[in-house]
């Protein structure tokens, strides 16, 4: 006989656990009391956002389902805003909700909150689990689920009372059957061949890379892909290292903040190859002026994406590995020079708009700081960043050659997040240099987890880019309410301090030739170091589509950079 | 926008606490508008079976076929927009009928084959199934008389074609884990 609460340990163990972040609580102490007897780790956070934030980012850098674990009520819905977060990105999450002893369930008890109604339109799927005898079972299911597919957060929710009941669990090792539940999908092989046609006819053709690219670990076959059709790929937010961006054919990150050229190619293509991405308003701008004359092909895991938002010429569903091997021995090889020429010609006058290639009139700029670290670190560190102004310089600065080394909140845009995400990222991989990239807002959102890397003795590089304002949100109040700047305005700690305060390392910089001192200082250190980097406060991301433009209209930064400073 | 209509959708799910919740969250998230919604148990034990009527065009059709096959418990959906099938509904219409007028109106009720089951001094029930069109019609006539109170469910509907059932039976599938 085993209580419910060793069987969920087991279960989680059985199912390749090595670590769970979570918060106790009344309804889920048996739980608690039962942890001492497994190897599982457990990583103590300072709320329980942190540790839905903690299993994503550990999820993303190792491919693995991320676990967070929390009691009932404040606990479960302290974890909502991650579940959320990994929901839009389709991030493999278990999270596991104590619940009220199940006769108290619909009494307004203690701490009673129901989760899985509250979380029902949030995660892949969820459950409420009454009895013992269901606990292994349904963990079992929830990682299937999870995992399976399009992956996706799933909670499970147990009542204290299934906790402290004991039984004989019955563990299997019989594949999961579910019979609602069919995530498989395979394109067919004549939509395959017409969608060979199409690459092979085109003359002015764009890969779209997504997040599909990284999840589905087909980075290698995109590689081939591109050998052999000669075509350029632009990249999402969250498919950049899903090609390598130092490249000659990556193009560079599209949309709203993409770079000119890119967009500006998407416009002019004849045909988009969209591989694992959902056509998100970020990327298309205004849907009835996009790529107009480009046929469409769209590969895509989930078929409830097809013609959401842009019409398919082709349909691809199924996993994009499977249907890159395919393609791959369907299309012919060739090379696209003369398109790739006209690509280069929209470059135009983009690099003396360029920060880097910008006169150095001695401030620092937060493209700088990116810059600078893609170049000290030889863009071989595993970066984590938060939301805003600071993200987009990130994505644009920072060239990713690899998969999972870049982890952000794309489809929810989660400030708050980078922090705690980073802790998950560097339990996934803790060989990695891993560096926090946050804006002085988004940081402060979870900076409690400073105490959770103090407790756990990990070691995390921290640059907050300190603008003194609500950078993104700024920006938009510059360019579309006159420059009235409503609550963006931003006093914060002073962040060397209270990494002090934390038992961390904390450094300052406001000048550009104290990055690299400030940078391989953090790097030399034994523990976490914090830098506070003081940038240039009303700087704007360009290029910028504006919310509801067509994809080419782009907001470009001022050529020389003087010009914005007196505007400003 | 393209072709947008009343759909009827006929789906097959796992009779399990939460499922109902689940399917209309569905609906209210992505934003379509349930016209009627009915539930019920089925010949196959652990198997409810909803009708559900919607307006909706192509795309969003096909569209929420994906999503609710998405939720664990679906185990089936068809759309039954091109495809023959007989739908019903009920209604139970309580009319204002004094004995004066209880001929003219059993007349009129006759004609709509609706079935008298209640009789009371002021009023009588009449209980009809049939088409939205054939209920419509018949609440229309009767409106001239006075109707006290009208329900009506919703759809409810089945292929023509045999073998519908079938198909749910060999729903379940493994996966390797």
């Amino acid at each position: 006989m085993r209580t419910g609460a060793q069987i969920l340990w087991e279960a989680l163990h059985r199912e390749g656990v090595e670590v769970v972040f979570g918060y106790p609580g009344g309804a889920i102490m048996p739980a608690y009391d039962a942890l001492l007897e497994s190897p599982i780790r457990h990583v103590l956070v300072r709320h329980e956002q942190g540790a839905s934030h903690m299993a994503d980012g550990y999820a993303r850098v190792s491919g693995k389902v991320g676990v967070a674990i929390a009691t009932s009520g404040p606990g479960a819905t302290n974890l909502v805003t991650g579940i959320a977060t990994a929901m839009l990105d389709s991030v493999p999450l278990v999270c596991i909700t104590g619940q009220v002893s199940s006769k108290f369930i619909g009494s307004d008890a203690f701490q009673e909150t129901d989760i899985t109604g509250v979380t029902l339109p949030i995660t892949k799927h969820n459950y409420l689990v009454t009895n013992v005898d269901d606990i292994a079972k349904t963990i079992r299911e929830a990682f299937y689920v999870a995992r399976s597919g399009r992956p996706g957060p799933v909670l499970v929710d147990i009542t204290k009372d299934a906790q402290q009941a004991s039984t004989v669990p019955v563990w299997s090792d019989e594949p999961v059957r579910m019979r609602g539940y069919r995530p498989e999908h395979r394109a067919g092989s004549e939509d395959l061949s017409r969608a060979a046609e199409l690459i092979d006819r085109a003359k002015r053709p764009v890969i779209l890379a997504g997040h599909g690219i990284v999840k589905a670990e087909a980075s290698k076959l995109l590689r081939a892909f591109v050998d052999k059709t000669g075509i350029p790929v632009a990249s999402t937010l969250l498919g950049l290292g899903g090609f390598p961006a130092t490249d000659p054919l990556a193009l560079g990150m599209m949309g709203m903040h993409g770079e000119s050229w890119v967009n500006h190619a998407i416009q002019e293509a004849d045909l988009l190859i969209a591989l694992g991405m959902r056509f998100d308003d970020r990327v298309t701008g205004k849907l009835d002026t996009y790529a107009v004359n480009a046929k469409k092909i769209h590969c895509e895991l989930d078929p409830a994406e097809i013609n959401k938002n842009v019409r398919a010429d082709v349909a691809l569903v199924g996993d994009v590995r499977d249907t890159l091997e395919s393609l791959l021995g369907l299309v012919a090889r060739n090379d696209h020079g003369s398109w790739l020429a006209r690509i280069s010609d929209y470059k135009g006058d983009s690099a003396v708009r360029d920060i880097q290639t910008m006169p150095h009139d001695g401030r620092l700029f937060a493209a700088h700081v990116m810059h600078d670290l893609w170049r000290i670190t030889e863009g071989k560190a595993l970066v984590v960043t938060d939301v805003g102004q600071h993200q987009m310089w990130e994505a644009q600065y920072y060239k990713h050659d690899h998969p999972r080394k870049l982890v952000t909140s794309g489809g929810l845009g989660t400030m708050g997040f980078a922090l705690p995400a980073a802790i998950g990222a560097k339990f996934a991989s803790p060989k990695d240099e891993v560096w926090v990239i946050a804006g002085d807002g988004g940081f402060q959102m979870t900076a409690c987890e400073l105490a959770t890397i103090a407790q756990e003795g990990i070691k995390l590089h921290i640059a907050i880019i300190n603008n003194g304002y609500l950078g993104m949100v700024r920006q938009w109040q510059q360019f579309f309410y006159n420059g009235r700047y409503s609550a963006t305005p931003l006093k914060s700690p002073d962040f060397v301090k209270l990494a002090d305060a934390h038992g961390l390392d904390g450094l300052r910089v406001t000048k550009r030739d104290e990055v690299e001192w400030a940078v391989e200082r953090a790097r030399a250190s034994e523990g976490t170091v914090l830098i506070d980097f003081r940038v240039e406060q009303e700087d704007s991301v360009y290029p910028m589509v504006p919310s509801g433009a067509a994809l080419h209209d782009m907001i470009r930064r001022p050529n020389p950079i003087v010009e914005t400073a007196g505007d400003e | 926008m393209t072709n947008t209509r009343l759909r009827t959708y006929i789906m097959h799910v796992e009779d399990l606490p939460g499922v109902l919740n689940r399917v209309t969250s569905l609906f209210r998230r992505r934003g379509y508008n349930i016209d009627s919604l009915t539930v019920g148990r089925t010949e196959v034990p652990a198997v409810s079976r909803m009708t559900i009527v919607m307006e909706a065009d192509d795309d969003a059709a096909r569209r929420i076929e994906a999503n609710l096959y998405k939720l664990v418990n679906v185990l089936k959906v068809e759309d039954t927009t091109r495809r023959p099938c007989v739908t019903r509904e009920l209604a139970l219409i309580k009319v204002r009928a004094d004995q004066a007028r209880r001929a003219h109106v059993l007349q009129l009720a006759e004609v709509f084959r609706a079935r008298v089951i209640d009789i009371a001094p002021e009023a009588m029930i009449f209980e009809i199934t049939g088409t939205r069109d054939k209920i419509e019609g018949l609440a229309g006539v009767l409106a001239e008389y006075g109707i006290v109170e009208m329900v009506r469910t919703g759809a409810v509907a089945m292929l023509r074609s045999a073998g519908a059932e079938a198909e749910v039976q060999e729903q379940p599938r493994t996966s390797a884990a």
